[in-house]
């Protein structure tokens, strides 16, 4: 396997409160291949977004990156200045957030963002910028893409408006996408078309997808690996027909009883019994230790290391390699 | 967005007829003008062909006819103190008035906007936090305190400005400026501070609440995303994003600061229709004190309908003349 385009080896985020430092994350351990779409997954709080945060150094205040590293393209960018980390935001990682309601400045017309974004980052002028616009509305399946260049978000329909947003992220061709939900709050019958386009374009520009959600239906139909999170931490990784058919860690287990489909109602992950620690709660040992099934007293000594067993790896000391 | 517009025009008039109204109630209701233009030893017949000669002996529906007829051409008779026509005074004293509303409401845009972006960017900056204490002082000190104080250390005691009046005007047609000349500017000065620091502080911290709001949006977060500069961020989305709220306010502070300007105006005896009000409302010189309402409402709405249409310019979801506007 050829280097990876991305690498977060144990990457801890705490948030400074008064009450104490809260990790969030707490060795988040995983790598991307140039090309692949990777799906993250796991019950609301996990760190799913927290994550791709950290990635693009956007992480809300009081929060800090407090230990880890984080190498992209083969560099180190958890420890970058800010003005270089903007380089590397919209230009080589493209970010395509959950609400495409809220993502676009509603005082701004969409051909703007887009030229004034792809000027940020590439040496155009404003019509070679305009052109490019053009084009990649079109590549997103607006039709008559020059005539909506003029538009105003407003106009248009959520499905829209995420297309424009997905533009905006492929705007300066980067080789990472990192997509936070995008489907979840779009109407059922666009999810597939967004998911549909993002997968296309995706492999269209030979850029890597991060596709975060709760929904193991777009996982199973769009992701060629998945990582699943616990309480700040992967707890497994691996293809995702494996995980799927034969998950390896107890949660993942849980979380995959049932998958509806895309055109299903979105299944919440909200079977298995018990909920999961919050920050600044959670157990010793195996975090998963009060919800699992197969849990014993060694389980919640320290916390288990990830196991590697060929493509696939899971942080369960007890349950064997599948 | 025709409709839009005719629909807040329309609103304008309606205000500018009831303000009309209650002038000439006040016009007709309260006291007896004829008292106030003549003497005691006046006798009855005299005062009686003098009320025949105003049309005070006219039916109500009348004369109140008349007076809506007269004040759109902003005819308001003439002053009982003064014995002239009310629109030659007025038409005197409006141009001090204006300039110095103009100057105080420069003032306190020009500084307000820019300290409340800068303390909404940088909440915690030690200039913020001095800002934020200044301003609690700046919103609680009355006016003429203000006033008095700005007098006493830069008209008596250091003599760098003057303490009262105008200073040198020049007359362009109908106009009677202090802009054009140094001590016209120098007499502007502190009367503008005083009428505008309160609207500068009511407006710094709008922008400032507004921005920390604005700061964080979904879509400020996604700009930072795409790797704009933080100068796009703070100014082209964020400040931006703050201006419908606080275009409104700054079109009713504007208004209010007409109002206020005959607190000001008295304090640096300033000539403008301020004083000329006060002046009036001591001699219930009613003819005036009409004139002055109808002259600070027509300022409120020509202000108020600037303010719709700006809204226009500025958020084109209202052009849309849909439900959200
Ligand atoms: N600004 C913040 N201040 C304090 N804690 C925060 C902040 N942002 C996130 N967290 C904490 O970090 C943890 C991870 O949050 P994150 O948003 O990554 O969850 P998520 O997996 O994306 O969940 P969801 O599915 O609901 O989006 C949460 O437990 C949350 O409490
Ligand atoms: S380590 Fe123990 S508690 Fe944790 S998932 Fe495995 S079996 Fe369950
Ligand atoms: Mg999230």
């Amino acid at each position: 396997m050829s280097e990876p385009l991305l690498e977060v080896d144990r990457l801890g985020v705490e948030f400074v409160t008064r009450h104490g430092d809260l990790r969030a994350l707490d060795g988040v351990s995983f790598s991307m291949a140039q090309g692949e779409i990777l799906g993250l997954v796991g019950e609301s709080g996990a760190g799913k977004s927290l994550t791709g945060r950290a990635i693009i150094g956007l992480i809300d205040q009081p929060g800090r990156i407090c230990g880890g590293t984080i190498t992209f393209e083969g560099r180190r960018i958890d420890n970058l200045r800010s003005a270089d980390l903007r380089k590397l935001r919209g230009k080589r990682i493209g970010t395509i957030f959950q609400d495409p309601l809220t993502s676009l400045d509603p005082l701004q017309r969409i051909g703007d963002q887009l030229v004034e974004t792809i000027r940020a980052h590439l040496p155009l002028n404003a019509a070679q910028a305009r052109e490019k616009a053009i084009a990649l509305l079109g590549e997103v399946g607006l039709p008559a893409a020059a005539d909506r260049m003029r538009a105003w978000p407003h106009e248009f329909s959520g499905g829209m408006r995420q297309r424009v947003v997905i533009a905006l992220a492929l705007a300066c061709d980067p080789s990472l996408l990192i997509a936070d939900e995008p489907t979840t709050a779009l109407d059922v019958s666009v999810q597939a078309q967004i998911i549909a386009l993002l997968r296309r374009l995706a492999r269209a520009h030979n850029a890597s997808v991060l596709l975060v959600t709760h929904d193991m239906g777009v996982i199973a139909e769009a992701a060629d690996r998945v990582a699943v999170m616990y309480a700040g931490r992967v707890v497994e990784i691996g293809p995702v027909a494996d995980v799927i058919a034969r998950p390896w860690h107890p949660y993942s287990r849980g979380l995959m009883g049932s998958i509806p489909s895309l055109r299903e109602e979105v299944d919440r992950l909200t079977q298995i019994p018990g909920a999961m620690p919050r920050i600044g709660a959670r157990p010793e040992g195996c975090a998963y230790a009060p919800r699992c099934p197969k849990a014993e007293p060694r389980c919640r000594m320290a916390a288990p290391p990830m196991i590697e067993a060929g493509p696939r790896a899971a942080a369960c000391i007890v349950e064997p390699a599948p | 967005m025709l409709h839009y517009v005719l629909k807040r025009i329309g609103g304008a008039i309606l205000v500018l007829v009831v303000v009309a109204l209650i002038a000439f109630v006040l016009f007709r209701f309260v006291g007896d003008p004829i008292n106030q233009m003549v003497g005691q030893d006046v006798s009855v017949a005299d005062r009686e062909r003098l009320r025949q000669m105003l049309g005070l002996d006219d039916s109500i529906v009348v004369q109140l006819a008349r007076f809506l007829w007269n004040a759109l051409h902003f005819d308001f008779g003439v002053s009982y103190q003064f014995k002239e026509k009310v629109t030659t005074l007025v038409a005197a004293r409006f141009p001090a008035t204006f300039e110095l509303s103009l100057a105080a409401s420069i003032f306190a845009i020009v500084v307000g906007i820019p300290v409340g972006a800068y303390t909404g960017i940088r909440p915690k900056a030690l200039m913020s936090r001095a800002f934020m204490a200044l301003s609690l002082i700046g919103v609680s000190l009355p006016t003429f305190l203000i006033g008095i104080l700005l007098i006493y250390v830069f008209a008596v005691r250091l003599q760098w400005l003057p303490s009262y009046g105008r200073g040198e005007t020049v007359q362009i047609g109908f106009w009677r400026t202090g802009f054009l000349t140094k001590s016209g500017l120098a007499a502007l000065v502190m009367p503008s501070i005083t009428l505008g620091l309160f609207q500068l502080t009511l407006i710094a911290r709008l922008v400032r609440a507004e921005m920390l709001e604005v700061m964080r949006a979904d879509f400020i977060r996604f700009a930072r995303a795409r790797g704009l500069s933080e100068r796009a961020v703070n100014f082209r989305h964020a400040l931006k994003n703050t201006l419908v709220p606080v275009v409104t306010i700054i079109g009713l502070q504007i208004g209010s600061i007409v109002a206020f300007s005959i607190i000001t105006e008295t304090v640096f005896q300033w000539p403008g229709m301020g004083l000329l009000f006060i002046t009036s409302v001591q001699n219930a010189d009613i003819p005036v004190m009409a004139a002055y309402l109808m002259m600070v409402a027509i300022i409120f709405v020509t202000i108020n309908l600037t303010v719709d249409l700006l809204y226009l310019a500025i958020d084109p979801r209202i052009r849309l003349g849909s439900a959200q506007a």
